[in-house]
């Protein structure tokens, strides 16, 4: 693994710090999250702490240092999903999956994140399951949307 | 095939760009209306399929569509088009035959394709599903079937960013060059100076469509006049603002225009190199960029020595990594040079003193793509619509309780009361309307008593409200105001960058402030009442010294929805903290549950669903609910079948 985290990191020939981000987000989109090695190595390019690239990842959104679920559920959670109901939504996965926001269930096969907003107001509210957008979801349609992908898993 | 592509190509530079050639054949004529999809030779059907598109089941419109196609052996073609702006009636889905006009049909799921496409292949229109047809006059046009032209949504917009976003193929630069497209930047590099520009763009009036409102032909003169040997031109394309997302549609349905307006600001600033700052979350929205990207350079119209006048320019896309803060200018360069987004003092302002160290002038997307028709049209054609300090249109993306969701192109003048009631149908299931909030999670409200004011800069400032990036969030009389304002808070609190205390920890207080007025109280004992009452007695003090003491727009403007609707919708504040009630039923926790003995069929139901063991009453008779132990929930309310819970 840390082989493949030095040949993304070569990719970026020079070591000019507007490629910091580029690096991180190229990792992250080939492992799913950014490992304690990662951070370390893109360090060591970079010629900075440790410290100041953890710094810099954890003040984005976009970066989580925990591997993904199999079934990443996104949550959008903008204002016009927050008046139709996205936080009854919420709490109902959470409590179906018994995960909080921003985990992974303990077998790697959900995790749960809520974003700002994704831009589609007129289905709101929105889910989307890696990738596959569900609109106008409620409580009945979330359990429908949970129990099938965990009938992919038996 | 590839000769072929190089035919184009050169035809289309050399002809309709360049315009070199003395005497147009029919041939490059019947060429340029294809492109410009006035003659069509097969049938053509476009699929909406921007983002809004995608959610609203497009992917399976569109393989149902290639099924259809390939099942029938049909020679057609299937273009994949933006979004045309009425995102309610998404995944939309136009067809033209030869010789007839474009129509459009809304909603249509892949199981209402074989229907719909079955029908006008018969030269039949399925009337339920009909939205209009696009007028044009060289083409016979579909009796009894309106023109889009001619809606109510679009009758009253003028659109100049949005003109051919969700109707032209957003992969083609053919068809964007075959549109007039890239005129205005050839226009630019061989006929005008750089100061020239500037000067255009200083006398159309055009002022910054992020937000702010600063007029951008001075950002640029102050960019170009600071002498340095590289500037930079940075386009924001962070739309971070929940529920905008008109800086998208532009990218996914038109991007051409966006790399035209960057282009030539970039010229007449003398920058040679290009930022585009764009979400990553908008996978979509950066493959069209890409795309067009990639073409341009093809096309000789991006590159070095650019159609030999000289100029050379480099564009390149840097994706943001979600950071609402990242929208500030200073923040947003700070990212893209590979710090922490954290806004820096200003001045020195980035036009002097911005992307390493060097001039840069960072301009909104919307603010870009107004640039190339300036150019083409003139600054005084531009100066004439719009109000005294506020010129030409906005976009705005209407959402929230509004019949039609979507985006919105109106002239600067232009009332709230005409775009929320005659364009966007007024408000959904023909409840009241309360209040509208313009500008984002920093925005204020406007009320009934407001709602003709003009769009203006200045206008909407006196009212409390602001500009912003444009998102207008409708709310009717179910919407909880206080529930809202907490909402905001909460996002704030989280996209604080954390620089300056009064921002990071204020708007948290504040945030636990709006808890607390929410929150059920275990008992009336004497903290919980006192943390309540801060509610009326700290908010407004908080707020005034957040907006005094931060560095940048984030925390100078997120008190504003605070102070806003402290003065609108006190009432509403005093029910919430001294009644223990809200008018709207959202705040959950306030509600109080009974248990309507006469239709209570006794099937425990509600029992098993409390989490706390508040209802209690044995099989077949009516049960009860403790007040004292109730954490009001509402499961018990989802749960009952016969209508027996109530609420007061």
């Amino acid at each position: 693994m840390s082989k493949n985290i030095d040949s993304i990191i070569n990719k970026f020939t020079n070591s000019n710090r507007d490629n910091l981000i580029p690096i991180l987000q190229e990792i992250q989109n080939t492992f799913g999250y950014l490992s304690e090695d990662a951070i370390i190595s893109v360090g060591k390019h970079f010629d900075l702490p440790t410290s100041k690239i953890y710094g810099i990842a954890t003040f984005y959104d976009q970066f989580v240092f925990k591997p993904k679920g199999k079934y990443h559920i996104l949550l959008c959670n903008g204002t016009s999903c927050h008046t139709s109901g996205s936080k009854k939504n919420l709490t109902e996965i959470e409590k179906i999956l018994k995960i909080k926001d921003g985990e992974t269930t303990s077998d790697g096969i959900f995790s749960l994140q809520t974003v700002d907003c994704i831009g589609a107001c007129a289905l709101a509210p929105v889910i989307s399951v890696n990738g596959k957008f569900y609109s106008k979801v409620d409580l009945i349609e979330i359990k429908k949307i949970i129990k099938f992908y965990q009938s992919l898993e038996k | 095939m590839q000769s072929n592509n190089k035919n184009k190509r050169e035809l289309l530079i050399n002809h309709v760009l360049l315009n070199t050639a003395k005497n147009i054949d029919s041939n490059i004529e019947e060429s340029i209306k294809f492109y410009k999809r006035e003659k069509v030779k097969e049938p053509t059907i476009y699929i909406g399929a921007g983002t809004c598109g995608l959610v609203a089941g497009a992917k399976d419109t569109i393989k149902a569509v290639e099924n259809y196609i390939a099942e029938r052996k049909i020679d057609a073609e299937l273009i994949l088009v933006g979004c045309l702006g009425i995102c309610s009636y998404e995944p939309l889905l136009d067809v033209q035959l030869p010789g007839k006009t474009r129509i459009s049909f809304k909603q249509i799921t892949s199981e209402k394709v074989n229907t719909v496409l079955d029908a006008i292949f018969s030269n039949i229109i399925v009337d339920d599903y009909a939205l209009g047809q696009f007028k044009n006059n060289e083409l016979e046009s579909w009796k009894n079937i309106p023109f889009i032209e001619d809606l109510d949504f679009f009758a009253m917009q003028e659109r100049i960013v949005l003109k051919n976003c969700g109707k032209i193929n957003r992969l083609s630069i053919n068809e964007y060059i075959a549109n007039d497209g890239y005129k205005s930047f050839i226009k630019t590099i061989r006929y005008y100076t750089s100061k020239e520009i500037c000067n255009i763009i200083k006398k159309s009036g055009l002022r910054g469509r992020g937000g702010g409102g600063f007029p951008t032909g001075k950002k640029w003169e102050i960019a170009y006049n600071t002498p340095s040997e590289q500037r930079y031109l940075i386009c924001n394309a962070d739309e971070s603002d929940p529920g905008a997302f008109m800086d998208r549609a532009i990218i996914e349905g038109n991007p051409h225009k966006l790399i035209e307006g960057i282009a030539i600001a970039a010229y007449s600033i003398g920058a040679t190199k290009a930022y585009i700052y764009i979400r990553t979350e908008y996978s979509l929205a950066v493959k069209c960029l890409e795309n067009a990207i990639e073409q341009a350079k093809e096309y000789g119209i991006i590159g070095h020595n650019i159609f030999e006048s000289g100029f050379n320019l480099d564009i390149v896309i840097s994706k943001g990594a979600g950071a609402f803060v990242c929208g500030e200018e200073t923040a947003l360069i700070n990212s893209i040079e590979g710090k922490r987004g954290i806004p820096r003092q200003k001045p020195p302002y980035p036009a002097v003193s911005g992307l390493f160290g060097k001039p840069t002038v960072v301009n909104n997307v919307e603010t870009l793509a107004n640039v190339p028709d300036i150019i083409d049209k003139g600054a005084n054609w531009y100066n004439s619509i719009g109000t005294k300090t506020s010129k030409g249109t906005k976009v705005f993306a209407v959402t929230g309780k509004i019949a039609i969701t979507g985006l919105v192109e109106v002239p600067m003048g232009t009332s709230v009361n005409d775009i929320i009631f005659k364009i966007s149908g007024g408000i959904r299931h023909n409840n009241k309307f309360k209040a509208v909030q313009i500008g984002g999670p920093t925005g204020g409200f406007i009320t009934k008593e407001d709602i003709d004011i003009p769009i203006d800069y200045e206008a909407l400032k006196e009212v409390g409200a602001i500009m912003g990036s444009g998102g207008m969030f409708v709310m009717d009389d179910e919407t909880c105001i206080v529930d809202v304002v907490k909402f905001f808070m909460n996002f704030v609190k989280n996209e604080s960058c954390g620089k300056c205390i009064p921002c990071r920890e204020g708007t948290k207080q504040m945030y636990q402030i709006f808890e607390n007025i929410t929150k059920k109280p275990s008992n009336e004992s004497q903290h919980s009442s006192l943390e309540r009452f801060k509610g009326i007695t700290e908010l407004e003090s908080l707020a005034k010294v957040i907006i005094e003491t931060s560095l940048c727009g984030l925390g100078q403007t997120a008190p504003n929805v605070v102070l806003n609707t402290l003065k609108y919708f006190r009432e509403e504040y005093e029910e919430h903290i001294f009644d223990r009630k809200c008018r709207a039923g959202v705040c959950t926790e306030l509600q109080t549950f009974f248990i309507d003995v006469d239709k209570c069929t006794g099937c425990t139901m509600c029992a098993k669903k409390c989490p706390v063991d508040a209802i209690i009453g044995s099989n077949n008779n009516p049960h009860f609910i403790i007040q004292d132990k109730c954490i009001g929930c509402g499961n018990c309310f989802d749960a009952c079948k016969f209508g027996a819970v109530i609420i007061k």
